[in-house]
């Protein structure tokens, strides 16, 4: 059982827990992810790592409410306990591992949506610790739906962008980058994106455009996170990857994104009638 | 009761069509009755072949022959000493290529039934609260288990008895690796045999952290340098499962069996109201030959699919324990023989709708005697099927490999040991499919019971 040490909803469906894990917190590297349980009925839900606290023991998640698991899961407040809690899964940002004065030649951007903000900020925070302090565009529908404002612009260069111009600029985070780069200067040659893949679809098209390389992570379906499944099978160039195993974070000009796409609706119908049911019972 | 010494005493099964609809288990097993006409069939070899036979070494002619007398917890004993989960081995080993494949009795007739027997006795025990002998004093020493299936609990089960102290690490949430993830409860019941077993283990002293993945959590240089572990025992199991590479195999509705298996078994898919869904199939066809693609052909079966088990050589390389296939064929599952896949077919939404495949004939034995298939040019057929389980086994899971270093892997990845179970690291030994790559449960408990052998020697040197 994993104690839950705070809980705080950041916007009406998005809610921040921090967990005390000692077996995570003591090797977790931002870009990696944990697999959550809420109960001993629950599914195994991958969850990518926002903070982490190695004194303190604990693992930050942020968590959107989108389907049946996450709405459970919702439900638990602080001082109370999840069933599981494992982790690290998956590779560390490249960012995080590669020799740091190589990482500080980079001219870096991070572009994150909606809820990819939370693992972006893991990422844009343990470079500013060494150092380095890059630019991050963060984009989201509307000013009520930000989440991380403050945490972000205390460690990197912020650029908010909201879809109906209700904060910040006006337009998505493609819009956003295309500006940046073609009318305001800027000059970046790494990119990492984190966010809907829709999102990530395009905005990776942009950067192809503008020269940027450019990763991703992804979150395909997984059930147990560790290899075993093969459930979270993504195509990268010619070959067929396993998120968990090989990711979560790929080269994004490689990546099929229609098969991505199509692959993480395999169970909308099941994932619907679990939700209605899950609402029925709030 | 009336025994025919040329045959085995029938056991008792669910009815096929019955069962067909059901994730009950299919083998009912020998009562008390049964179990003691049976064991009469038993010739209490002096050079028992059977014990030969046996990866784990029980002495079978020697609780057979406490049970011909009815004492059947002296019977227990008797196993316990070789075993940690005999009711689970009763259930799964292929006894026809082990200790029933060498019985004398089958020279002439049928081998004497000592899965079921040994089921029985287990059973009977556990029904009866007897437990096994309990650890001896506590000789101080630490040793860590990587992984809490068939392998990994059978090294900490000996290791306890022998006064070790021994924590397990577990990746996934439940205790039991491939007996909860993988093997269906029609074949092996999780709450009444496989959670008992690993209680009767817990007993011996056995401590099971689950959640901990050992060479991500916390290295094998962590858990001797810093946690005081005086050596460690990977048994992390299988690993990556196969696909076969050809085109089509990413479309929706193609799993792995072990993806299948899991949201099953482990998840409780199969049950009303899990919260962890699984494919609701018309027509699947499981890709293998083996136990597992048996598991996952019977389970999608009971869940409502017509089942096609596709496999490119013949019935009798079919690898198999013999009664999965008997089984799965009186439950009515299709065996498509000599058939290879060539590509996925999927809908204009990217949805399997069909499988092509290509006649195959025999040709030549091939290195490992098997007879190797080829194909037949121009005989190219497609299957109409929604789903596609690929079960073609597993290749080494890198977690471990990767973050320890000095440790040797193998060309195919896996992690190189001694017959003793010693890697090529200092404390460290491995066994199970880590080592061999997928194999059976019994080879793997043998493989756990030698390393502890070793490791006991080893440290009381």
């Amino acid at each position: 059982m994993f104690k839950i040490i705070e809980k705080e909803w950041l916007n009406a469906n998005t809610f921040r827990m921090v967990v005390d894990a000692p077996m995570v917190s003591r090797s977790c590297m931002p870009g990696q992810f944990v697999i959550v349980r809420t109960d001993e009925e629950g599914e195994r839900i991958p969850l990518t790592i926002c903070d982490y606290d190695r004194d303190a023991h604990t693992v930050t998640i942020v968590v959107q409410t989108i389907g049946a698991g996450t709405i459970e899961m919702s439900k638990k407040e602080a001082g109370e306990y999840l069933a599981d809690f494992v982790g690290p899964l998956g590779n560390p940002s490249d960012l995080c591992t590669d020799p740091i004065e190589e990482v500080r030649k980079k001219k870096i951007v991070f572009v994150a949506g909606g809820l990819g903000t939370a693992p972006v900020y893991c990422q844009v925070k343990w470079l500013h610790e060494h150092g380095i302090t890059a630019d991050v565009i963060v984009g989201a529908r509307s000013k009520d739906i930000l989440i991380l404002e403050d945490e972000m612009k205390a460690v990197g260069n912020l650029y908010i962008t909201t879809d109906d111009g209700s904060y910040g600029r006006t337009g998505n985070v493609t819009v956003c980058m295309e500006d940046l780069v073609t009318k305001e200067g800027k000059e970046y040659d790494h990119c990492v994106c984190i966010g809907p893949m829709i999102m990530m679809k395009f905005l990776s098209l942009l950067t192809k455009k503008l020269n940027i390389h450019t990763v991703v992570s992804m979150n395909p379906i997984m059930v147990d996170g560790t290899g075993m499944c093969g459930a979270c099978r993504v195509k990268v160039g010619n070959d067929t990857k396993f998120a968990c195993v090989h990711g979560p974070e790929f080269d994004a000009e490689k990546i099929d994104w229609d098969e991505a796409m199509r692959r993480s609706a395999m169970y909308k119908p099941e994932e619907a009638a679990a939700l209605e049911k899950a609402k029925e019972g709030v | 009761m009336e025994v025919d010494m040329m045959k085995k005493v029938p056991v008792r099964e669910q009815d096929p069509a019955k069962r067909a609809r059901n994730f009950e288990e299919v083998c009912e097993g020998y009562n008390m009755e049964e179990a003691m006409a049976e064991s009469t069939r038993c010739l209490n070899c002096k050079k028992p072949m059977c014990v030969e036979g046996c990866p784990v070494s029980i002495n079978i002619p020697g609780f057979i022959q406490e049970l011909k007398e009815g004492k059947v917890e002296d019977a227990y004993q008797v196993i316990s000493l070789s075993s940690a989960l005999p009711a689970v081995c009763g259930r799964v080993c292929p006894q026809e290529k082990q200790c029933e494949g060498k019985c004398v009795r089958g020279i002439k007739g049928e081998a004497v039934s000592i899965g079921k027997l040994e089921r029985f006795v287990a059973d009977w025990a556990r029904e009866n609260g007897i437990k096994p002998t309990p650890a001896k004093e506590k000789n101080g020493k630490k040793v860590a288990v990587i992984g809490a299936g068939p392998s990994g609990l059978t090294c900490a089960g000996d290791l306890a008895k022998a006064g070790y102290e021994v924590t397990i690490y577990e990746a996934l949430h439940k205790a039991g690796g491939v007996l909860v993830y993988g093997i269906p409860e029609f074949r092996l019941p999780k709450e009444k045999v496989v959670e008992k077993e690993i209680e009767n283990i817990k007993s011996l002293g056995v401590k099971i952290e689950t959640d901990v993945i050992v060479g991500k959590s916390i290295t094998i240089d962590e858990l001797l340098n810093e946690e005081g572990f005086d050596a460690v025992y990977i048994g992390s199991g299988a690993g990556l499962p196969r696909f076969m590479g050809i085109p089509g195999e990413n479309a929706n509705g193609v799993f792995s069996a072990n993806e299948y298996l899991t949201r099953s078994n482990l998840m409780k898919a199969y049950e009303e109201g899990s919260k962890t869904p699984i494919m609701k199939s018309k027509k699947v066809a499981v890709v293998g030959g083996g136990n597992v693609a048996m598991d996952a052909a019977r389970t999608a079966l009971r869940l409502g699919a017509e089942v096609h088990i596709v496999y490119r050589r013949g019935e009798s390389e079919l690898p198999a324990r013999a009664e999965e296939v008997h089984h799965a064929k009186e439950e009515g599952i299709i065996f498509d023989l000599l058939t290879n896949p060539v590509e996925i077919i999927a809908d204009e939404k990217g949805w399997v709708s069909g499988i092509k495949c290509i006649r195959m004939e025999l040709g030549e034995p091939d290195a490992s005697g098997r007879r190797s298939p080829v194909e037949v040019a121009g005989s190219e057929f497609t299957i109409d099927v929604d789903t596609v389980i690929m079960a073609l086994g597993t290749s080494p899971n890198p977690l471990i490999s990767s973050t320890t270093e000095g440790l040797e892997v193998d060309r195919r990845k896996c992690i190189v040991a001694d017959d003793n179970g010693k890697t090529s690291r200092d404390l460290v030994y491995a066994g199970g499919d880590a080592v061999t790559g997928a194999a059976t449960v019994i080879l793997a408990m043998g493989a756990g019971k030698t390393a502890a052998k070793a490791i006991d020697e080893f440290l009381n040197k």
